[in-house]
């Protein structure tokens, strides 16, 4: 018996099922992890959980009848996959937009980028055990929601855009209210960096975690805020404007290392351009129509198919769309952004620990019912 | 105090009595206090339903508590698994008998008082790696393991930090002790070893950003991942009680226990000193944790074994010379 004590502990290698109920993996996303001591030796996600079939969904709908389906993929970024839609639809069956709508649909989908943005900085906070500036994120998000309320009449799933325009037309207290909140988030600025940013503890927990290389980002089909975070200043809304993106002067946050803190710092100015986008939209903000006329009941496309590519709020997402000419898709495809951020990990998680791993997931944002979609 | 065997032990059961419903109550005020802190420091106003200021909530929900289904998991080690709790709240009860609320309100003045608070204090890991263990459960283990690792880590420079103090008082009886703070705290003294014992009390109680073995956001609950109803109270006001007794702790060894600030009481008895002065140094470990964010594993085991370790060493080391000379 002595010397059994005597002979090296043989690494044990054991699995760890983290998820799908798990408390931080945002949805139902399942990971195995195979273990050692605390180390992760291999991470496998397993993802399918909220698979609703969005896409054969897509086939059997007219193009208007999708269009509740288009923000209920990624249900933090509902008004920009609306929009994205929208448009994918508009280009394809060639239907012109009023500038009054075009605008419009800027805003909105700005004020859905900044509200999602900030729901990842709360609930990335809170994996990390911090959870009183959650609630402070929250309530801020709450008066875009309210916003957003107001023109759509839904506080998550809008469908407020339509081809050819936007629903209703905004009013003046809607512009007071995006103005007011806007003054009121560039306030608080100061209370996140205080409370999160400058915390000495929240550095340490996130510098040079979770490095995704440009290399590893390039292979994996990382976009969005992450893959900006790696170095790389690739935003669809600069790279190939779309709706009228390239009547405003913004700029595109970029990181240097690739790691959480970086992914952090980048989010947090994507939401400050935010803010500069949609101040010089209601600077802009024409008079008009928000509808444009003659828009047919059913859309019929001509034969042909259509890619559309567009910055949700986690990165490229792209519409494809092939039409026989009648008036419901023959194939509708989605590129979600959250299928390559999630399972680069599957590289960057390796070595790492445990403690690291929810660090690491939270700070890449993804949206698990998009990837199942 | 007592002049016979016979008084000595009424003396005793009065005192379990007096400590039970304290702590008890302590702990269900602790409770709602916390969630009142929290709540105003996250701009919402916290429990204020049940009872004036919500004081009515946490007897509601320990009522619920007591309510639920106790779960065994079927896997588990179930007579370990019962008896944690209970294992996990009988060290801390102890602790109370040593405490001196007041300068007649010592149940037990003994000599080895601090040294009787700290060796019993230890002994609630023993209840988290009981319970973790008997769960049979992943995240309760690793939960468990931590706690361990954690608890070993900062009681040695928790220790070496009240050992400056009690060389300088050259005593382990808390009344002496205190009696010895009456012209000036020790926290002004020793401030090093003040700040030392705060930070490694509040590892040692579990609480953020140290609170490791139950980092809900890792592992789920941590060692009490499988515990329902009761059971799970049992934990929960156990953490409640001993966040009490570091802090008691805390008051007698470095902010002058019943005394008032440099020799005047104001005329206010030295038990009300001494609670203002726990609930104060309580509300500021609320604040702490409510604040910052968790710190990791590995990061929490360095800091305690390349920063706290030495520099309480230090601290001794350099009170012991003072002392020499002096």
């Amino acid at each position: 018996m002595a010397e059994k004590f005597q002979e090296p502990v043989v690494d044990q290698i054991y699995t760890l099922n983290l998820g799908p109920q798990h408390p931080s993996t945002h949805g139902v996303l399942r990971v195995l992890l195979d273990l050692d001591g605390e180390f992760i030796v291999k991470a496998d996600p397993v993802i399918g959980y909220g698979h609703r079939g969005h896409e054969k969904m897509g086939e059997n709908r007219t193009y208007k009848q999708f269009m509740p389906n288009s923000s209920r993929m990624d249900y933090l970024s509902g008004m920009i996959y609306n929009h994205g839609y929208v448009l994918a639809v508009e280009k394809m069956a060639g239907i012109q937009v009023p500038e009054r709508a075009q605008h419009i649909r800027v805003i909105c989908s700005e004020l859905n980028r900044i509200s999602s943005h900030l729901l990842w900085f709360g609930t990335y906070v809170m994996d990390l055990g911090g959870f009183t500036p959650f609630l402070y994120a929250f309530d801020d998000r709450e008066r875009i929601l309210d916003i957003l309320d107001r023109v759509s009449g839904s506080r998550l799933t809008y469908s407020y855009c339509r081809f050819g325009g936007v629903s209703r037309d905004v009013d003046v207290e809607f512009i007071e209210m995006t103005r007011a909140f806007v003054k009121r988030l560039r306030s608080r600025w100061s209370d996140y960096h205080n409370l999160v940013t400058k915390n000495i503890i929240f550095i340490h927990r996130t510098r040079d975690v979770g490095v995704i290389t440009k290399e590893q980002a390039s292979q994996y089909g990382v976009s969005g805020p992450n893959l900006r975070a790696c170095g790389i200043g690739y935003d669809v809304r600069k790279a190939e404007p779309y709706e009228n993106y390239d009547q405003f002067d913004f700029e595109i946050p970029i990181g240097e290392k690739g790691d959480a803190l970086d992914r952090y710092k980048v989010r947090l100015e994507e939401m400050e351009q935010s803010c500069r986008i949609i101040e010089q939209a209601l600077d802009k903000l024409p008079k008009g129509p928000v509808m444009a006329e003659k828009v047919p009941a059913n859309v019929k496309p001509p034969k042909g198919d259509l890619y559309f590519a567009f910055e949700s709020a986690r990165g490229l997402t792209g519409y494809y769309l092939v039409s026989d000419g009648a008036t419901t898709p023959y194939r509708l495809h989605i590129r979600v952004p959250s299928f390559g951020n999630l399972h680069v990990l599957v590289e960057v998680l390796k070595g790492t620990l445990m403690a690291d791993a929810i660090s690491i997931l939270g700070s890449v944002d993804v949206v698990i019912p998009e990837i199942d979609r | 105090m007592g002049n016979g065997v016979g008084s000595e032990w009424i003396r005793l059961i009065v005192g379990l009595v007096v400590v039970l419903a304290f702590s008890q109550l302590n702990a269900l005020f602790l409770v709602w206090l916390e969630r009142k802190v929290a709540g105003h420091i996250q701009l919402r106003p916290g429990p204020k339903e049940v009872g004036p200021f919500g004081l009515l909530q946490t007897i509601v929900d320990g009522i619920k508590l007591v309510g639920k289904e106790l779960i065994t998991p079927r896997p588990a080690d179930r007579k370990l698994f019962m008896v944690a709790p209970v294992l996990v709240f009988m060290p801390v009860l102890v602790g109370f008998l040593v405490l001196p609320f007041g300068p007649d309100m010592i149940i037990r003045d003994m000599n080895i008082g601090v040294l009787l608070v700290f060796a019993f204090s230890t002994f609630g890991v023993l209840a988290i790696l009981a319970g973790g263990w008997a769960s049979n459960n992943k995240y309760a283990l690793l939960g468990a393991v931590r706690s361990v690792a954690q608890n070993i880590a900062y009681e040695i420079p928790l220790l070496l930090s009240v050992m400056s103090v009690v060389l300088m008082v050259n005593s382990m009886t808390f009344s002496q002790i205190v009696n010895s703070q009456q012209s000036i705290w020790f926290i002004f003294l020793q401030p090093v070893a003040g700040l030392i014992y705060l930070i490694c009390a509040t590892a040692e109680t579990n609480r953020a950003p140290f609170d490791i073995p139950e980092a809900e956001s890792e592992l789920v609950a941590g060692f009490h991942t499988e515990y329902t109803g009761m059971r799970f109270g049992l934990f929960f006001l156990a953490e409640y009680t001993n966040m009490f007794i570091v802090s008691a702790v805390a008051t007698s060894l470095f902010f002058g226990g019943w005394q008032g600030p440099f020799g005047f009481s104001l005329g206010i008895p030295g038990v009300v000193w001494f609670l203002v002065k726990t609930y104060v140094l309580i509300f500021v470990i609320m604040w702490v944790r409510w604040t910052f964010p968790r710190i990791r594993f590995d990061q929490l085991m360095n800091f305690s074994w390349k920063v706290m370790i030495p520099l309480s060493l230090a601290n001794l080391l350099v009170t012991a010379v003072v002392i020499k000379l002096i």
